[in-house]
């Protein structure tokens, strides 16, 4: 399959019909898509006539857009107007959103045809897209295995080539993660970067949308479409997109790297994901970086912090759901007890324990010792970070503790689910940038993912280092 | 730290967060927000004395737009999406507890 640069410059100059390379997808998917099931919906028709939207422009004379003709998938919990739009959960059933989401509105600005809504675990949380109402998806490289969560639709239509590009959205690693164990690059921008206007909201404080590619190049431009200040996200940086693809391949000579220890050298960690690790920085100091070990001390904390924090948040937001104004309701004599009914009915087990989660760190008694600690300990978090990007342009660290599991191995125990995220939840708290690229294989030849972050507006730098990380993972495999 | 959760708190939050959990939800949530809990209130060993608590990423500005009317959503496609609608409203059933 060609790169989403590769494509877009073929259809740009006339070579290749949008159509051609819609249908190419297209077989793909009806090859492999009843084994892996990325997808809530194939929008066929609606991508069909995008893509003829776009040869039309070309031509006409006009300039599609630097997206032209790309196919890409979205996260089934950002709105598309008059298209459902799930959140793989039954209590929005049958909701068709009056508008689009900001991000929705970019790429297809710039000629991306949009193929399909991607599967997630429900509302986003999870480790594993196992927690759907709709069922879970496969990884592409073992469909015995997990593709990772909470998007793990979209890093999967990556991996199995059902589109060359897809959005997710990273709360605690829901991005990072499944790029990791589908072996795409998957990218969390900092905080305020991408606009979450029409993101269905899990955790406010923490969610961010990014881009899923099977190369850093791609990702980087997907990246400067969906980037860039929104008036209708008050969150939302007010700064233009950040200039990724000009600077890509300046090189890593005399950047300092620190590896930390926090997110590598820990319990449960697979021994050849620390070794990726570990050669991922050499090969960076073989490109002139100088690496370092380098502690983030309350690091260790964060999982801790973010299983207080982002169910609290969520408890909250998802009391719009009542069974008023959208989707599912479940009809009682009065008021309260429909709410109740209807949430009870339309919520999948995992949603209720972090609504109860949430609800229980925010009552009356505990709000202090869990919630407001929490926040407390966030403050420690950033302020290690800060002090750690005094002496480090960069930091590198596993993503994700091990290579995709089998499905079903962690669906009994929440708490060894959740700590699927104890690599990549920090850099969600600090609201810092980062990412995961695909670097060497573990056990069975499952992928590995790498992760590099870099301090608030950092993604410049952190793309050459990620895209240095990908050459050095070219050069091994061949 | 907080004792360890119980049942009637479990029950409790239900109903805060208005939820009709099941008896046997209930009992499974009793045990797994009690892990859960155990591993989150490690939060605890930290000492946080003089730490101003962190809500959000960013240094918080307030953002006003221009004071410009301009179109809402419109209203009867959102009121098509909802459950029940009547009269260009949303229609529930009876919130005050008098007799049906």
């Amino acid at each position: 399959m060609s790169s989403a640069r590769e494509i877009a410059a073929d259809v740009r100059s006339g070579v290749r019909s949008a159509r051609d390379v819609l249908d190419e997808h297209f077989d793909a998917i009806t090859s492999r898509e009843a084994d892996i099931h990325a997808f809530n919906v194939v929008l066929a028709e609606e991508a069909r006539a995008a893509a003829a939207a776009v040869d039309a422009a070309v031509a006409r004379g006009d300039d599609p857009g630097p997206l032209a003709g790309v196919p890409i998938a979205l996260k089934d919990n950002m709105c598309t107007r008059g298209i459902a739009t799930t959140c793989s959960s039954r209590i929005l059933d049958g909701w068709r959103p009056p508008y689009d989401a900001t991000v929705v509105e970019r790429v297809r600005a710039a000629g991306a045809v949009v193929v399909g809504k991607t599967n997630l675990d429900e509302f986003a949380m999870g480790s594993s897209t196992e927690n759907s109402a709709f069922g879970p998806t496969h990884n592409p490289h073992d469909i015995t295995r997990v593709p990772g969560g909470s998007s793990g639709g979209s890093a999967a239509a990556v991996a199995a080539g059902f589109a060359p590009l897809s959005l997710g959205s990273d709360t605690g690693g829901s991005i990072r993660q499944p790029a990791a164990l589908c072996g795409v690059v998957g990218v969390k921008p900092t905080y305020g970067v991408v606009s979450r206007y029409g993101l269905v909201a899990f955790a406010s404080s923490l969610d961010q949308i990014g881009p899923f590619a099977s190369n850093v190049e791609d990702a980087a431009l997907l990246l400067e479409v969906i980037g860039g200040h929104d008036p209708l996200d008050s969150t939302s940086i007010p700064q233009p997109a950040p200039a990724l693809l000009a600077g890509l391949d300046e090189g890593v000579s005399g950047l300092r790297v620190g590896i930390v220890d926090e997110m590598t050298e820990i319990d449960g960690i697979e021994p050849a994901v620390r070794d990726a690790v570990r050669a991922a920085a050499s090969a960076l100091e073989a490109a002139g970086a100088k690496v370092d070990s380098v502690s983030v001390p309350s690091a260790t904390y964060g999982i801790s912090a973010y299983y207080l924090i982002a169910p609290a948040e969520a408890s909250s937001n998802l009391a719009r759901y009542d069974g008023v104004r959208y989707g599912l309701r479940v009809d009682a004599l009065d008021v309260a007890h429909m709410n109740a009914q209807t949430r009870e009915s339309g919520f999948g087990r995992e949603v209720k324990r972090r609504i109860m989660l949430g609800t229980y760190a925010l009552s009356a008694g505990y709000y202090d010792a869990y919630y407001g600690q929490a926040q407390r300990v966030r403050t420690l978090i950033l302020r290690d970070f800060e002090r750690v990007y005094e002496q480090f342009d960069v930091l590198i660290a596993a993503t994700s503790p091990t290579v995709a599991f089998e499905l079903g191995a962690k669906t009994a125990d929440p708490w060894a689910m959740y700590l699927c995220d104890v690599c990549t939840v920090p850099a969600n708290l600090s609201g810092h940038p980062a990412m995961s690229v695909p670097f060497g294989a573990g056990a069975f030849g499952l992928p590995i993912g790498v992760q590099v972050l870099a301090p608030a507006l950092g993604e410049a730098v952190m793309f050459r280092v990620a895209r240095a990380i990908e050459a050095a993972a070219g050069r091994t495999r061949s | 730290m907080a004792e360890r959760i119980t049942r009637a708190d479990v029950e409790h939050v239900a109903q805060l967060a208005r939820l009709a959990l099941t008896d046997a939800e209930i009992d499974s949530l009793t045990a797994e927000l009690g892990v859960i809990l155990d591993h989150a209130a490690q939060v605890s060993a930290l000492d946080t004395r003089d730490v101003p608590p962190t809500a959000h990423p960013l240094p918080l500005v307030n953002v006003l737009r221009a004071d410009e009317p301009r179109a809402g959503l419109p209203r009867d496609e959102v009121l098509a999406a909802a459950p029940v609608a009547e009269e260009h409203r949303f229609r529930v059933p009876r919130i005050l507890g008098e007799a049906p």
